[in-house]
């Protein structure tokens, strides 16, 4: 049995709950372990890089020295955001010795730089070469998906490897192993709006906007994502782009560990698909029809 | 070394970008999500960073510019001399409230990311009742989004009771060390 190390992130138990849900359902359904580590602290996310260079990098190298000294050589992030700032963190660390001796004297903790950072599309694609190989029992024949990439994961130098940042397609193999068709549309690596959702809705608003109107057009009938917060200004924020005159789209936002659910015939409610904002009925009752 | 060759000086130093080499293609600007709602686009802030007089750096530093850009990485992907402008705002943003002159357009922002930091400083983790509490008190902004609460919370959204890691006290030792400005490390 596999043992993967597991770093949620502060909104899987808020906000983006379903992605928590639904990773772990589906690893169970693998029979892969998760163990997170213990007394994780927050990556820090935009407000740490944004106002003070230090702390962005000081609290995702906390992290990974806790993950090293307990043993977890691999890590999943699944939120897009985490993911990147904890292996973003590991790539400018290992690109400056000053920087590693640095940190070492603010966290006052030893890394020694062993810990990989895996992502949600890379654990999936992991778990279909092997745990999962054949046991995607109920396809979702029929269904076009958007697979939706946004920033954090299709960008970022050493961050994202194997895959082309303008026209990424590590969800590919998963959407179509789902028995889904991945549509072919132009805003798969736009971004949201992300973390400016509160502070400046409006952009947001536009911005997200455009990513629905374009998988509408592209005929899709979801949005796949791995991003929380691109799902919360997605599914969340539909009626106030609708009130703003767009829309309405009401196109459900599903994260790829929930399509993958899905399909290995876990129950919707195990995988959080009754927490959207936008109803995934649609979805779901391809499921039930078989 | 003048104050205005300190800050390209610190670029250099943070994010290993040469300004001198930015050659103005405007790539940054024509994929920028967000140029259309900034005062200076991203190839200009560039500009007047390398422009490096003091009317400049002031200029780069109060615009709204640097508050507006999301940090979505696409200037930096496809800058075709491998600098990193997203990079480079981080560290006009830091500067830029260190020097207290960030502009009117970043009160909202501002209050949001440093209520998201104190809430990380003082429990570890970031939870969203104390985040949005804080924010709404420091913003006065009672009303917007007042109607996600309660959708939230009927879906299981918003945990009443924010997680405190045992190591806070390294937290906010580490949060005290990365303030108290041995900056430019």
């Amino acid at each position: 049995m596999r043992t993967t190390g597991y770093y949620p992130g502060c909104s899987l138990s808020g906000g983006g709950i379903e992605l928590d849900m639904s990773i772990r359902a589906l690893a169970g359904a693998a029979k892969v372990e998760l163990r997170e580590i213990d007394d994780w602290n927050c990556c820090g996310a935009t407000a740490a890089h944004n106002l003070n260079h230090e702390l962005a990098v000081a609290l995702p190298y906390r992290v990974l020295s806790l993950s090293e000294a307990q043993g977890l050589k691999d890590i999943l992030a699944p939120c897009a955001a985490c993911f990147s700032r904890l292996k973003g963190t590991n790539v400018r660390l290992a690109r400056s010795p000053d920087l590693a001796a640095h940190m070492k004297e603010i966290v006052r903790l030893p890394y020694g730089g062993g810990v990989r950072v895996i992502n949600i599309s890379e654990f999936v694609n992991m778990l279909l070469a092997e745990e999962l190989a054949g046991k995607l029992t109920a396809p979702l024949k029929g269904l076009k998906a958007a697979p939706y990439y946004g920033c954090l994961l299709s960008r970022g130098e050493g961050i994202i490897e194997g895959d082309d940042s303008e026209n990424p397609s590590s969800m590919n193999a998963a959407i179509k192993a789902c028995g889904c068709e991945a549509v072919e549309w132009n805003f798969l690596t736009e971004c949201c709006g992300g973390g400016l959702s509160m502070s400046k809705t409006g952009a947001v608003v536009e911005l997200s906007n455009a990513v629905l109107s374009d998988a509408k057009a592209s005929g899709a009938d979801f949005i796949v994502t791995g991003c929380p917060m691109c799902h919360s200004n997605l599914d969340m924020r539909q009626p106030d782009i609708h009130k703003a005159g767009h829309g309405p789209y009401n196109i459900p936002i599903l994260y790829l560990s929930q399509l993958l659910g899905l399909a290995a015939g876990l129950p919707p409610k195990a995988l959080g698909l009754d927490k959207h904002f936008v109803d995934t009925g649609a979805i779901t009752a391809q499921v039930d029809r078989l | 070394m003048t104050k205005t060759a300190a800050l390209a000086e610190k670029i250099k130093k943070i994010t290993g970008v040469q300004l001198p080499e930015c050659y103005q293609c405007g790539k940054c600007t024509a994929g920028c999500p967000m140029a259309k709602y900034m005062d200076l686009s991203p190839n200009q802030i560039m500009r007047m960073l390398q422009a490096g007089t003091e009317a400049s750096i002031k200029d780069a530093l109060s615009s709204s510019a640097i508050w507006y850009c999301l940090g979505c990485l696409t200037c930096t992907q496809r800058c075709p001399k491998k600098l990193d402008p997203a990079a480079v705002m981080d560290v006009l943003r830091e500067e830029s409230v260190s020097k207290g002159i960030a502009s009117p357009v970043a009160r909202k922002i501002l209050a949001f990311h440093k209520s998201f930091l104190a809430v990380v400083e003082q429990t570890g983790r970031m939870s969203e009742i104390p985040l949005v509490g804080l924010y709404k008190l420091s913003t006065l902004d009672f009303f917007s989004d007042l109607l996600l609460g309660p959708g939230m919370f009927f879906r299981g959204k918003l945990p009443l009771k924010p997680h405190l890691i045992k190591g806070r006290k390294e937290i906010k030792r580490i949060f005290s060390e990365c303030k108290s400005g041995r900056r430019g490390k």
